[in-house]
């Protein structure tokens, strides 16, 4: 009964989110195409879209550069950056903390396709960071040529900061300031009191931001394509960027639905990893 | 919170700036209530785009002979993979998919076996004109079954376009014409030293500059190495594990490790292309290059990198065979065709529309706008297109030695593997041994053992 109220809203996850997602899951069990025979009727074929996957030598690279891009971009950078700016800004001067909030979510209101062409501007060969590297007497290092995936993750990491950092400044919010005090009057230095009274405060706020900056950058696609197009030889080609080359640029659908449904599993394992976090400190 | 409402202000208000930058394109035309409609879906590059020109004076003529007809343009901006991918996105619904289309020769067979193409047979029958097209370019428009689904827009060849300048100053004697590979080291070493500043002899390498590596860059190598190729017509079968491929992966490596080429950075950006055309060679900062017998396009009058003197300070040549060998040159052939979708509702006016583009009149703006070799006997031998640009009859006399790539639908992906090829040999990865191995393993699980023969 307590379902009545919920129906249209079920019905209407059921028609675009799950309907979507049954469809790529069915489509990786065929051999559909954007062109050719198998564009007019697709035939099931079963696992072999999973078995051609798994023996592609690009595979695993694109599984570990997706893990490391999610890692060190979203979960290391983006949430410590984030939280470091949120404690930061709340000690700052009033002047201070808007200038410096109005810098980190310039990046981020940015549209993905303009944050990705500013991204490519900064690390082309000829570009800003070369430019000031230069002024210093560096020689010119080409970022995109040479360290693709860490051009990629610090670009990643400049534009999505924003978001963690907003979603820790409402949570240290409603950290009650009575609470923090009374710490600091037992004796606590602020490390601690951070550590052990902040923090488990915040406990909630951080594995949803967790989960949802994983989620988000495990999807990041237009950053990536329009900096370095998955190159060179392959070296930042993720997941969604190979799920793109094989369904539009080799038109095979079924494959690159099948690399989908893997980055769901993906996406599918982090988020009950953050979900049995919450559920252990509660009980406990 | 004063604070966070301050910054959320100003990030709107920064958000505002960033987004009046980039003004919103022109939506689709309403549809007149009653009238019938017709969309059209093209490429278009550039501001300049001989294309973009003639669809919009063909919309012109034929809104104003067919009273109450309105056509739809959708121009398409981007590279060529990407248009072709928008196109067979728009093709898999008969509710999105267009009336007529700009269609790559090469994906033409595909795309006839996915039942997107309308077949053409009895309308060219009953248009005179259609004898005005030499046997070769209809050829073009066949498929499997030996109907016609689509008329040619124009073709094209690939040659050696050199600095006529930077070559004197190297001392190498022009009009230049190299008779085989050593030739082509030879001038560039002789470039690289006396002009240390200038790249000798670039030939592009890599996944960056997409279809455009091995149509001017690896298939002239490959085409005319002396043993081996790409496939083989009369088995229908894909070669692998041939000496002729190595060589050519070799030829490449030569040309990036003793600096004769861009670097191999350079190489792999998309946009190459455009600082070779549009900056290296008429700052003659570069000896030569493989480009298409489309080059003047831009060069000339309101073309995108318009250089007055092109004509004086270019020449042209065939490139040549390893070794000299027979027929001495070699050059690739790609092309454009119109073609009309299978589902479209008026299949007698999307002919019309298709007609009107390709009369004698617009193709010939068109032919001589886009630097196109011609399709049309009438236009061949038209004294404007003789005289459009000073390279014509040089760019039209290798299409005796001209090659096609095979079409088959899994062509694109086998295309990459050989960009990936180069690319891992340029930039230090492979030997052109293993990158050739890697190749012929990539290309067998690709098309599957029994339709792969060794070379």
């Amino acid at each position: 009964m307590k379902l009545v109220p919920l129906a249209p809203a079920l019905i209407l996850i059921g028609i675009f989110l799950a309907g979507p997602i049954v469809w790529s899951f069915y489509g990786s069990f065929t051999n559909a195409a954007l062109t050719g025979v198998n564009a007019k009727n697709p035939e099931w074929i079963g696992l072999d879209n999973y078995t051609a996957l798994f023996s592609d030598p690009l595979f695993p690279q694109s599984l570990l550069l997706t893990v490391v891009f999610v890692l060190v971009s979203a979960v290391i950078g983006q949430n410590f950056l984030g939280l470091g700016l949120a404690l930061l800004m709340r000690r700052a001067h009033r002047v201070v903390a808007a200038v410096v909030g109005v810098c980190v979510v310039a990046a981020w209101v940015l549209p993905e396709i303009v944050a990705a062409f500013v991204a490519y501007a900064f690390f082309f060969r000829d570009g800003t960071l070369n430019q000031l590297t230069g002024l210093a007497g560096l020689p010119a290092v080409d970022w995109l040529f040479e360290h693709p995936m860490l051009a990629v993750i610090l670009a990643n990491i400049w534009r999505g900061t924003a978001f963690s950092m907003m979603v820790y400044q409402a949570a240290l919010n409603d950290v009650p300031k009575e609470v923090t005090e009374a710490a600091e009057i037992d004796g606590a230095g602020r490390g601690q009191t951070l550590l052990f009274v902040t923090v488990p405060m915040i406990r909630r706020s951080i594995a949803t931001n967790l989960m949802l900056i994983t989620l988000q950058t495990l999807a990041v696609f237009t950053l990536i394509y329009v900096m370095t197009a998955g190159g060179p030889t392959n070296r930042s080609t993720t997941l969604p960027i190979m799920a793109y080359e094989e369904a539009f640029r080799y038109s095979d659908i079924g494959y690159g639905t099948a690399i989908a449904v893997v980055m769901l599993i993906i996406g599918a394992a982090f988020s009950l990893a953050y979900i049995r976090l919450l559920r252990e400190r509660k009980a406990s | 919170m004063r604070g966070a409402s301050q910054t959320l202000s100003a990030a709107a208000l920064v958000a505002l700036l960033a987004l009046s930058g980039c003004a919103s394109g022109g939506g689709g035309g309403t549809d007149d209530a009653g009238g019938e409609t017709l969309r059209i879906i093209y490429q278009k590059t550039g501001d300049e785009s001989p294309l973009d020109t003639l669809m919009q004076t063909t919309k012109e003529q034929f809104e104003a002979a067919n009273e109450g007809v309105t056509v739809e343009l959708e121009p398409v901006e981007g590279t060529d993979e990407d248009y072709n991918t928008r196109l067979a996105l728009s093709q898999r619904s008969p509710d999105t998919a267009p009336d007529v289309f700009y269609e790559d020769t090469f994906r033409l067979r595909s795309d006839v076996e996915a039942g997107y193409l309308l077949n053409l047979d009895e309308h060219l029958a009953g248009w005179d004109e259609w004898d005005s097209f030499n046997e070769a370019a209809k050829e073009a428009g066949k498929a499997d079954d030996g109907s016609t689904y689509a008329v040619p827009l124009g073709t094209d060849t690939r040659v050696i376009w050199y600095n006529k300048q930077v070559l004197q100053d190297a001392g190498v004697e022009v009009p230049w014409q190299p008779e085989n590979w050593d030739d082509l080291l030879e001038m560039a070493r002789a470039v690289k030293e006396s002009q240390p500043d200038a790249v000798p002899f670039s030939m592009y390498a890599g996944t960056g500059t997409g279809e455009g590596t091995v149509m001017q860059s690896f298939y002239e190598l490959l085409y005319g190495a002396e043993d081996g190729g790409l496939y083989d017509e009369s088995s229908q079968k894909w070669i692998a594990g041939s000496q002729g491929f190595v060589d050519s992966l070799a030829f490449l490596k030569t040309l990036y490790d003793e600096e004769l080429a861009v670097t191999p950075a350079e190489a792999l950006d998309p946009n190459v292309w455009q600082t070779v055309i549009g900056t290296l060679l008429p700052e003659n900062r570069m000896g030569a290059t493989v480009e298409g017998s489309y080059a003047p396009s831009f060069w000339q009058e309101g073309g995108q990198f318009a250089w007055p003197e092109y004509g004086d300070v270019m020449g042209v040549a065939p490139f040549p065979t390893q070794n000299g060998q027979e027929p001495g040159a070699v050059s690739m052939s790609g092309g454009w065709t119109l073609a009309i979708g299978a589902g479209t509702e008026n299949p007698d006016l999307a002919f019309e529309f298709l007609t009107t583009a390709m009369n004698q009149e617009n193709l010939l703006s068109y032919t001589i706008d886009n630097s196109q070799i011609a399709v049309r006997t009438d236009i061949a031998e038209a004294p404007e297109y003789l005289e459009a640009n000073p390279f014509v009859g040089a760019v039209s006399e290798v299409v005796d030695v001209t090659h096609y790539r095979p079409a088959t639908s899994n062509y694109a992906e086998i295309s990459t593997a050989i960009q990936e090829a180069t690319e891992a040999v340029i930039t230090g990865g492979a030997t052109p041994e293993e990158a050739a191995a890697t190749y012929d393993e990539t290309l067998k699980s690709i098309v599957g053992e029994e339709n792969v023969v060794e070379g």
